[in-house]
């Protein structure tokens, strides 16, 4: 079983290296280097993580974390996957806010800003692409949508509006595809 | 920024923190919301450049939570921002290994996973179209979000040399 300290060095290095998300890297480092977790691990961790609120890999990282090493262990995962990016992260924002003024600074942060947007949003429509084709889930997408990006209603109160009618709506289906078999 | 601002968006991001099922991406329109539109913390444009630096950072996303809470208050602003995003996460995340949730696929994960995967698609749709308005550049901007995300689902770059094509057209003038 790997100490803490252990767990801390490999999430610490996991989490620095992880230029543009970290996925790739915790799959690397603890699949196919460390032997860890097996892969199907990893899904199954990860699936989990889809139903916790929260950044997924972040939750994924306490749970491979506390299969390593215990509690102790989950902790030692928490600060190294968040801590070292943290330091990296706020001394990046620190510069930035000393220097937001400068012209190439300014152009060239708004165009990293509109290309960042077009990564977001080819992430939502390549999950969208993998919703089943019935008219069902794209109602719920374009209400989520609407609501929030062309309303500007709190989250809170559409997530209460929607959350229980699409979750019922989805129990009562699965219950009846089991009935039918 | 007033220890009662940080307390005020402390708490906030907090209660979304408990409700950012399927990432941070479904949250974030609230949280632009509340500091941009609601309590004028930080520019809209300021919050979409904090959010871009992070993505050029290294570590998880979710660190633009932090950097918008440096923006509107400093390293308290950051480290209250971080703290509340996460602590939901995690103690979900220790309730759920103590319950020793290892089933994905009981009956009421898979209804919610199902059930609320659509709305979370749409909140992170949502998220795109914030950022890309709030970045104030007109129709090029747009341009220029519309042709990242086409070369995301159409070619194999690595989204970091996306970002830095994105900071070479701002240089270059051409947005």
């Amino acid at each position: 079983m790997p100490s803490p300290l252990e767990i801390f060095v490999t999430f610490a290095r996991v989490g620095i290296s992880g230029f543009g998300g970290v996925n790739f890297w915790l799959r690397r480092v603890l699949i196919q280097e460390k032997r860890w977790i097996t892969d199907a691990e990893f899904l199954e961790g990860f699936a989990v993580g889809q139903i916790i609120p929260g950044p997924n890999v972040y939750n994924l990282s306490i749970m491979i974390g506390h299969r390593m090493g215990g509690w102790a262990g989950a902790f030692a995962a928490i600060a190294g996957i968040m801590g070292p990016p943290f330091l990296v992260t706020l001394a990046l924002g620190l510069l930035y806010r000393r220097y937001q003024a400068l012209p190439v600074l300014e152009h060239a942060i708004g165009g990293m800003a509109a290309a960042a947007a077009g990564l977001v949003i080819a992430n939502g429509l390549m999950l969208a692409a993998a919703l089943p084709r019935r008219a069902r889930p794209w109602i719920f997408l374009l209400l989520g949508f609407g609501g929030i990006g062309i309303l500007h209603w709190p989250l809170l109160y559409v997530i209460a509006g929607l959350g229980p009618l699409a979750t019922w709506l989805a129990w009562r289906d699965e219950a009846r595809r089991r009935a039918s078999r | 920024m007033s220890a009662h601002d940080i307390g005020g968006l402390f708490l906030h991001i907090l209660l979304l923190g408990s409700v950012a099922v399927g990432g941070l991406s479904t949250v974030m329109p609230d949280i632009y919301r509340y500091m941009v539109d609601e309590r004028g913390l930080i520019s809209g444009r300021e919050f979409a450049d904090a959010y871009a630096l992070a993505q050029a950072a290294p570590g998880p996303n979710a660190l633009w939570v932090a950097l918008v809470g440096l923006q509107a208050g400093g390293v308290p602003g950051a480290v209250a921002s971080i703290v509340a995003i996460l602590l939901p996460a995690t103690t979900f995340t220790c309730i759920a290994i103590a319950l020793q949730a290892r089933r994905p696929d009981a009956p009421l994960a898979l209804a919610l996973r199902r059930g609320l995967a659509p709305v979370a698609v749409g909140f992170m749709l949502a998220s795109g179209w914030v950022l890309a308005r709030s970045v104030e550049h007109g129709w090029p901007g747009y341009a220029l979000a519309g042709a990242t995300a086409l070369a995301v689902l159409r070619t194999r770059l690595n989204p970091l040399v996306l970002l830095a094509l994105g900071a070479a057209a701002g240089v270059a003038g051409l947005i």
